[in-house]
């Protein structure tokens, strides 16, 4: 039992976390490992290698500091939501921002082939059918995505000045008395 | 604390546990219980050889993390943290369950022991779970595909925010502690990668955008082997992260928390938590009420194209919803017209060749004079699209006897067509048996139209798509074992 103990410890020291951490990391690559044997096997492993470090690095090193940016960007240039009028601050605009663009950006990152129709040839091929509609559709969809956004904001800052309206006559009648 | 080192420490330790996890993969920790010396008493020439050293070169570098995204004071986003990167990853973690059952259940309905169908070929052992793959009920494949897409697709917003939730650990500082950090920082490319590699191949193949330099089949199974490898390690490592996650705030609580009253949450040892956080600019409430609304839009733009009826119509963005829809005809993935039928093809000189314990040629008109049978089906395509439909033909038992095969155990299914990795298919004795299996001559209540198979195409309950092989003109039975 202590040379069991004893062992851990060791592997502790030397490795960093407990044996089962290594013992489970190691399966994981091992199968895989396995997985990806299967890939070499079909005589596919170039570009499925490359395909997975280009996903990361497009996602990690690409999409997410150029969408992080335009935010930092966007939200530089609105005014910041606490000094501006209409006071008592309203809602903040960002957000009615935000919401439609993620949205009409998430469709165009999904549907991009068939809305610029990249894929329309190929597509053609499997469904007889053309892409042409796609674009169109996708900026219907983001244009009603904006007028409700716009029509939510528009009601979120009647609803905000009503608040502050009661809120000012609820002052003045404090002072008054 | 099992984890320690691997999942971080305050800042304040960092440089002395990787110094001597750097000693000790060095070999130089021989001799070195007792404390470091203070330098400071030293001669000059002593003090810069110590500075100039390779070891304290590299522990200052560790100590000191480059500007940009590896000091923690980059990262500001008030809405970082173990509950929310929790709450993200329990939503995944069913979800990709659901995933990876359906993924493999669709590896399954290719029947791919049976010799003529693998598209995948070796990896033997990961096809442990295969069985023979039922005919009944009819809608399971329809089910099966349409939730592995639409699911899918409804993932990506998670996925995403899961991603962005954690992506401040990509630039830890040092980038190694220990070499169980290491391992496991190697680990996440598995999971990483293997999550964005199976979302992008998948939503590129249902768009017939083949721009990747691998067959679909091959590089998405074995991709989610990968993925699935590392998403079982990643859940039993991180688990008791996960459960101090979720119980760290109450969820009704967050759900009622307006943006004013947004608050950071507690520090984490994982350090997921900004240093020094932000004022928010939308409640974490908001923030889960978009994801919930993107996966939603995601999803309600392209269930259509697998519920089928008047949701066809809904669905914008599905690759055989509105569109489909709107051409008036049942989808399909394969035209005649990109096959290259001719009309010699399916003339007067067309003939159904039925091999068995004897060989028979027949034209249509003879197949059309055989008993008809008639069941109503869905097509389903593994793109996720479906519909039913009512076909009606000869019965695949008829056609094996008339070829003196009283008992069938299989049938190799061919097509006209030339070329093409579906022009034949291998069925198995419960697809050749059900009594709704058919090689259908009509489609609702009409001759096939050619892009459907004209002049003859076999339908099997919950096979894929392209097991209903379209222009048959040949097939061959085999006599049970």
């Amino acid at each position: 039992m202590t040379g069991l103990t004893g062992l851990t410890g060791r592997v502790r020291r030397w490795y960093g976390a407990h044996p089962l951490h290594l013992l489970a990391l190691l399966a994981a690559f091992t199968l895989a490992g396995y997985a990806v044997r299967a890939v070499v096997t079909a005589g596919q492993w170039r570009g499925f290698a490359v395909w997975f470090v280009v996903a990361i690095v497009a996602h990690d090193l690409l999409l997410f500091p150029m969408y992080s940016l335009a935010d930092l960007s966007v939200r530089r240039l609105l005014p910041p939501s606490t000094s501006s009028p209409p006071s008592p601050p309203g809602p903040p605009v960002i957000n009615y921002l935000r919401i439609p663009v993620a949205f009409s950006l998430l469709l165009l990152v999904v549907w991009f082939p068939l809305i610029l129709g990249l894929s329309a040839g190929t597509y053609h091929r499997a469904s007889g059918l053309t892409a042409q509609p796609y674009l169109w559709r996708w900026l219907a969809v983001t244009g009603a995505l904006f007028l409700a956004s716009a029509a939510s904001y528009a009601v979120a800052l009647r609803r905000a000045s009503a608040r502050g309206r009661a809120r000012k006559a609820a002052l003045a009648a404090e002072r008054g008395r | 604390m099992p984890y320690d080192i691997v999942t971080g420490q305050p800042s304040g330790c960092a440089s002395a546990s990787i110094l001597a996890s750097f000693r000790i993969m060095t070999g130089k920790a021989t001799r070195r219980g007792r404390p470091r010396r203070d330098d400071r008493g030293g001669t000059p020439l002593g003090r810069m050889t110590e500075l100039l050293s390779p070891r304290a070169l590299v522990s200052r570098l560790l100590s000191h993390p480059p500007p940009g995204p590896f000091r923690p004071s980059t990262w500001r986003s008030p809405l970082r943290g173990l509950w929310l990167t929790s709450v993200l990853g329990l939503v995944l973690l069913g979800g990709l369950a659901v995933m990876a059952v359906t993924g493999l259940a669709s590896y399954a309905s290719y029947n791919p022991r049976l010799p003529g169908n693998d598209q995948t070929p070796g990896g033997h052992l990961l096809k442990f779970y295969l069985f023979s793959w039922p005919t009944d009920p009819a809608w399971l494949y329809r089910v099966n595909q349409g939730i592995h897409v639409t699911l899918g697709l409804a993932l990506l917003p998670v996925v995403l925010t899961k991603l962005w939730s954690v992506l401040p650990r990509l630039f830890s500082w040092p980038p190694v502690r220990s070499a169980a950090q290491a391992l496991e920082r190697l680990s996440l490319v598995m999971i990483v990668g293997g999550v964005l590699f199976e979302f992008a191949t998948g939503i590129l193949n249902i768009q017939n955008f083949y721009v990747f330099p691998f067959s679909f089949y091959t590089a998405h199974l074995y991709g989610a082997w990968v993925f699935i490898a590392g998403l079982v390690t990643h859940v039993i490592l991180k688990f008791p992260h996960l459960r101090a996650g979720l119980r760290s705030r109450s969820l009704r609580r967050e759900l009622r928390t307006p943006l004013s009253a947004t608050q950071p949450e507690a520090p984490d040892p994982a350090g997921l938590r900004a240093v020094a956080p932000a004022a928010p600019t939308i409640s974490r409430r908001g923030l889960l009420a978009a994801v919930a609304g993107g996966s939603l839009t995601l999803a309600a733009l392209v269930a259509g194209q697998s519920i089928g009826g008047w949701t066809r119509r809904t669905a914008l963005f599905a690759p055989r919803g509105l569109s489909a829809a709107q051409s008036g005809d049942l989808p399909v993935n394969r035209t005649a017209a990109t096959i290259g039928l001719t009309d010699a093809d399916v003339g007067p000189a067309y003939r159904l060749v039925l091999v068995g314990a004897r060989q028979v040629s027949l034209t249509r008109e003879q197949v059309a004079a055989l008993p008809q049978r008639s069941a109503v089906l869905p097509i389903a395509c593994v793109e996720g699209w479906s519909v039913a439909a009512r076909w009606s033909g000869v019965a695949l038992t008829d056609l094996a006897r008339l070829a003196g095969v009283n008992h069938p155990g299989g049938a190799f299914v061919e097509s006209i067509e030339r070329k093409g990795p579906f022009r034949t298919a291998d069925l198995s004795a419960a697809q050749v048996n059900d009594p709704r299996s058919m090689l259908a001559l009509r489609v609702n209540g009409a001759d096939l139209p050619r892009d459907h198979g004209y002049p003859a195409r076999t339908v099997i309950p919950d096979a894929p798509g392209v097991h209903n092989t379209k222009w048959v003109n040949k097939i061959t039975f085999t006599e049970q074992a």
